[in-house]
C-alpha cells in the first residue's frame, strides 16, 4: 500500500513548550486514518502540521521530515499555499464564510484563478453533490450559507474543500459540534469519500474511530504510542496505555 | 498562474508596509519639523523665551505668560468636568433605569463629536456675559469662561470612557461586596471605582489632552490677552490661541518662537501619552475604540 | 444627581445653538455668499461647498491610506518592536493637537510643496491629522473577523491577500464604512488647523486651489469679526445637524453589522 504522507522525527514546539516528540508514522492512501488520544495529546497540533496551519500561530517550531508523495514540505522553501490545495482541511466548528452557498463552494476554484462561470457552476454542483447537500439546496444557491443547520454547514464546509480537488482530507473532529444523525451522514460521507481520497480524522469519540477508520493512531502527551490497524488497536493493543485509554481508564 | 498570485501577494504587502510607516513618517516630520523651525528661537533667546512679556513688536518674546494660561484654563477645567464626568458615568452604569441609559449613552458619545466652536461660541454669547456680570469687570472673557466651557467639551469625553471601564468592572466583585453587606455606594466607592480606576484615569487623560489642544474656543472665550491671570475673571492666553492668532502674520523670530510654542505643545502631549501608556498597562485594548476618538478631536 | 447634569448640559448647549439659530435659517442663508463686513450679512452656501470640498478631498487621500496601514498592521505585521514602533507612533499622532498641524500644514503643503492657502492644503493637514483614527477603526473592523473564516480561507490555498481581500475585507467593511463616516464627521469639526492653512476667504471656490472657510471657521469669524451673532447660531444649527446626521448613520451601520454577526452564533 503506498504511503501517502510519512512524517519522520517530528518535533513541535509552541513557544518553549513541546507538543509533540518524535512522531514518525505513515498515512496510507485512500484509508481513513484515525488520531486518538485524550485532551491535549497533540493530535490536532499533528493534524495542522500537515497541512502547515500552525504556521499562522506565532512563535511555533516544527524539526523533522513530513514526506508528501515522498517530497519533504517541512522546510522553510514549502509553497504552502499549493500546499494546502492539495492538502484539505475541514474544522471542528463549521465555519462557511458570510456568503452564499454557491459563494462558499466556488470561492476555492476562484482563488485558484477559475473565472468560467459554466466550470464554476459544474464544481460547485459536483461538489455539492458528493456530500450529498445538492438535493437539499439546488434552489437555493443564493442562500447564505449561515442559514443551514449545523450539519448542513459541515458539509458544506467539506463540498467547499472538495472544489479544489485536494488529494488528502484532513479533518479535526468534524463531528464534535454535530448532533448525532449529523455526525452518521458525515460518517456515511467519509466511507464514500475514501475511494477517492486519503483521509485523516482527528476525534475524541473512540467508537467513532473504531467504526470509521482502517488504521489508528494513539496519542499521548505529545507522543505517538501505538499505530496500526485500527481493528487490533481496539482488540488487541499492545502498548498498556493504549489498553488503559480504550477501556476507559483515563481522557 | 501561481507565480502571478505570490507575486501579487507579496507586492501588496509592501505596499501596505509603506502605508503604514506613513505614519509614522509623518509623525517623524512633524517633530523635525517643530524642532527645527523651533530651535532659533530657544537659540536666539535662550531661557528668555520663558519670560513673561509678550511684546512682538518690541521684540520681548516670553511665553510664560502662554503657559500659565494654558495650565490654568486646564486645571479648571478638570475640577470642573472630572468629578461631573466620574458622576454622570456611575449615574449611567449603576444608577440610571436601563431605559434611561439606553437614550442617555448614545446621547453621550453624539456629544463627543460636537465641534468645538459651537462650545466657544456658546461661552461667548452666553456665558461671557454672565461672567461679566457677576465679575463686574470687562466682557467676561477670562479664564473662568476658559475653563467652564473646556469643561464642557470633555464631559462627554470623560464619562464615556469612564462608563465603559465602570461597565466592565466584573459583576462578581459587585455581588462580592454586597453579599458582605456593604451597601450600593460603600461598593462603588471602595470596589466599583477602584476597579474601574485605570479607565478612569485614561479618561481624564484623553479629556486632558483635548483641553491642552483646545484652540478656537479658547481664542473666543478666554480674551487672548498675553498676561497673567491673578484672578479667575481675568483675561488670558493660551499656548494654542497664541499660535493660531498671530501665526499668520508672524515673521522670522517671531515666527520661530510661536513654533516653539508648538514644540511645548508636543512635549506636553508626548509626555501626557506616556503617562496614558504607563496608567494602562496591562489592560487589553485601548480607550478610543468604536471610533469615539474620531470625534474626540480638538480644534 | 450628578449624571443627569452631566448629560444635559452639553445637552443644553446643543439645544441652545439650534434654537437661536433657527430664526435666522431660511433659503437665503443656503445660497447667498457671507457678504463680510459687520454686519455679516449673507449667508453659507460659499461655505458650504467650500467644506464639501474639503471633506471629500479629505476622505479621498484619508481613506485609502487609513485602509491600507490598517490591513498592514492587521494582517501582515508581526509582533515585533518595529511594529511597535509604528503602533505607538500612530498613537501619538493622534493625541497632537490641531493647531500643530496646522503649523505643520502650513510649512509643508502651503509653503514647501507650494499649495498656498487652498482646500487642498486644508485637506491634506486634515488627511495627516485623521490618519491615525481611520486606521484605528478601520484596524478594529478587521479584527472583529473571527479567526475561524481565515483559517478556513487560508486552508483553501489562499494567499494571504486573497484571504483579505475575498473574506476579511467584505466582512469588515460595515465597520470600515463606519470608520469613514467618522472621518468625515471629524472633518467637519475641524477648525483650528484649517483656520492657519486654508485661508479665510468668504468667496465662493472656483478650484481646490483656492481658499475658502468650513462651517466651522466661518462660525469663528461669525463671532470674532461681524456681530451676526443669529448667523453665528444658524451655522451652529447647520453644523450640528450635519454631525447629527452623521453619528446616526454610523448607528444605524453598526447595528446592521451586529445583526448580520449576529446570525453566525
Amino acid at each position: 500500500m503506498k504511503m501517502k504522507i510519512s512524517t519522520k522525527d517530528l518535533d513541535f514546539y509552541y513557544g518553549d513548550v513541546q507538543a509533540l516528540r518524535n512522531i514518525s508514522l505513515d498515512i496510507k492512501e485512500g484509508q481513513i486514518t484515525a488520531l486518538i488520544g485524550p485532551s491535549g495529546c497533540g493530535k490536532s497540533t499533528f493534524l495542522r502540521v500537515l497541512n502547515r496551519m500552525n504556521d499562522t500561530v506565532p512563535k511555533t517550531r516544527c524539526r523533522g521530515q513530513v514526506l508528501l508523495d515522498g517530497k519533504d514540505i517541512n522546510y522553510n522553501g514549502t509553497d504552502c499555499v499549493e500546499l494546502r490545495k492539495r492538502v484539505g482541511m475541514v474544522f471542528q466548528q463549521p465555519n462557511p464564510f458570510p456568503k452564499s452557498i454557491f459563494e462558499n463552494v466556488a470561492y476555492g476554484p476562484k482563488i485558484l484563478g477559475m473565472r468560467n462561470k459554466e466550470q464554476l457552476r459544474e464544481i460547485v454542483q459536483k461538489s455539492l453533490r458528493a456530500v450529498a447537500l445538492w438535493d437539499e439546496v439546488k434552489d437555493n444557491l443564493d442562500k447564505s450559507g449561515l442559514a443551514l443547520s449545523g450539519g448542513q454547514q459541515q458539509r458544506l464546509c467539506i463540498a467547499r474543500v472538495l472544489a479544489v480537488e485536494p488529494e488528502v482530507l484532513l479533518m479535526d473532529e468534524p463531528c464534535s459540534a454535530l448532533d448525532p444523525i449529523a455526525t452518521l451522514k458525515i460518517e456515511d460521507l467519509m466511507q464514500e469519500l475514501k475511494e477517492e481520497y486519503t483521509i485523516v480524522i482527528v476525534t475524541h469519540n473512540m467508537q467513532q474511530a473504531a467504526r470509521v477508520s482502517q488504521w489508528t493512531c494513539f496519542f499521548l502527551m505529545g507522543e505517538l504510542v501505538e499505530y496500526g490497524p485500527t481493528s487490533r488497536i481496539f482488540t488487541n493493543p499492545e502498548d498498556q496505555r493504549t489498553k488503559d485509554y480504550i477501556s476507559g481508564r483515563f481522557g | 498562474m501561481h507565480i502571478s498570485r505570490h507575486f501579487v501577494d507579496r507586492v501588496v504587502k509592501h505596499i501596505m508596509l509603506a502605508l503604514a510607516t506613513l505614519s509614522l513618517l509623518i509623525l517623524v516630520l512633524i517633530a523635525l519639523y517643530i524642532f527645527r523651525e523651533a530651535w532659533p528661537a530657544f537659540k536666539e533667546l535662550g531661557l528668555s523665551v520663558f519670560d513673561d512679556k509678550w511684546y512682538p513688536s518690541r521684540e520681548a518674546y516670553g511665553i510664560m505668560t502662554m503657559i500659565v494660561g494654558t495650565i490654568v484654563s486646564t486645571t479648571l477645567a478638570l475640577f470642573f468636568a472630572v468629578p461631573l464626568s466620574i458622576g454622570c458615568a456611575l449615574f449611567l452604569a449603576e444608577v440610571a433605569p436601563p431605559q434611561v441609559a439606553q437614550v442617555a449613552r448614545p446621547a453621550v458619545e453624539l456629544l463627543v463629536g460636537i465641534p468645538s466652536v459651537v462650545y466657544g461660541m456658546v461661552g461667548v454669547v452666553f456665558l461671557s456675559p454672565i461672567i461679566a456680570d457677576i465679575s463686574g469687570q470687562g466682557s467676561g472673557s477670562s479664564v473662568l469662561a476658559a475653563g467652564i466651557v473646556l469643561a464642557i467639551m470633555i464631559l462627554p469625553t470623560v464619562t464615556s470612557i469612564s462608563e465603559d471601564g465602570l461597565r466592565a468592572v466584573p459583576r462578581a466583585y459587585k455581588d462580592a461586596s454586597l453579599a458582605l453587606g456593604a451597601t450600593r455606594w460603600q461598593t462603588i466607592w471602595h470596589v466599583l471605582l477602584p476597579a474601574a480606576r485605570s479607565s478612569i484615569v485614561a479618561a481624564v487623560i484623553l479629556g486632558l489632552g483635548r483641553a491642552i489642544g483646545e484652540t478656537m474656543a479658547m481664542m473666543m472665550v478666554i480674551g487672548n490677552s498675553p498676561q497673567f491671570p491673578h484672578s479667575i475673571f481675568d483675561s488670558a492666553r493660551t499656548l494654542t490661541g497664541n499660535i493660531a492668532a498671530e501665526i499668520a502674520h508672524a515673521t522670522g523670530l517671531h515666527a520661530d518662537v510661536l513654533w516653539a510654542c508648538g514644540a511645548l505643545l508636543f512635549i506636553m502631549v508626548l509626555g501626557l501619552n506616556t503617562l496614558g501608556i504607563l496608567a494602562y498597562r496591562g489592560k487589553i485594548g485601548l480607550p478610543w475604540s468604536r471610533g469615539k476618538s474620531a470625534k474626540g478631536r480638538v480644534s | 444627581m450628578m449624571g443627569i447634569c452631566g448629560v444635559s448640559l452639553p445637552l443644553f448647549i446643543v439645544i441652545y445653538v439650534i434654537a437661536q439659530g433657527l430664526p435666522a435659517i431660511n433659503w437665503d442663508f443656503f445660497t447667498s455668499e457671507p457678504a463680510g463686513g459687520l454686519s455679516g450679512d449673507g449667508g453659507i452656501s460659499s461655505v458650504i461647498i467650500t467644506t464639501l470640498w474639503l471633506v471629500g478631498a479629505t476622505l479621498v487621500v484619508t481613506v485609502p491610506l487609513g485602509i491600507g496601514a490598517a490591513i498592514y498592521l492587521a494582517e501582515y505585521a508581526r509582533d515585533t518592536w518595529r511594529t511597535e514602533i509604528v503602533r505607538r507612533g500612530v498613537e501619538l499622532l493622534a493625541g497632537i493637537p490641531s493647531i500643530v498641524f496646522g503649523l505643520f500644514g502650513l510649512a509643508i503643503f502651503v509653503q514647501v510643496f507650494d499649495l498656498g492657502l487652498s482646500i487642498i492644503s486644508g485637506s491634506l493637514t486634515l488627511a495627516c491629522l485623521l490618519l491615525p483614527f481611520m486606521i484605528r477603526s478601520t484596524e478594529e473592523a478587521m479584527r472583529s473577523v473571527p479567526r475561524s473564516h481565515r483559517e478556513a480561507s487560508l486552508a483553501l490555498g489562499a494567499t494571504r491577500w486573497q484571504m483579505v481581500r475575498s473574506v476579511v475585507l467584505p466582512s469588515a467593511l460595515p465597520g470600515i464604512i463606519t470608520g469613514i463616516i467618522l472621518c468625515a464627521g471629524g472633518a467637519v469639526a475641524e477648525s483650528a488647523c484649517l483656520y492657519v492653512v486654508m485661508g479665510g476667504s468668504a468667496e465662493m471656490p472656483g478650484t481646490p486651489l483656492d481658499g475658502g472657510r468650513s462651517l466651522a471657521v466661518h462660525i469663528f469669524y461669525l463671532i470674532n469679526e461681524t456681530n451676526a451673532l443669529d448667523k453665528a447660531m444658524a451655522t451652529g444649527a447647520v453644523l450640528m445637524v450635519f454631525v447629527l446626521v452623521l453619528n446616526i448613520a454610523t448607528r444605524f451601520l453598526s447595528w446592521q453589522y451586529r445583526a448580520r454577526v449576529g446570525g453566525k452564533k
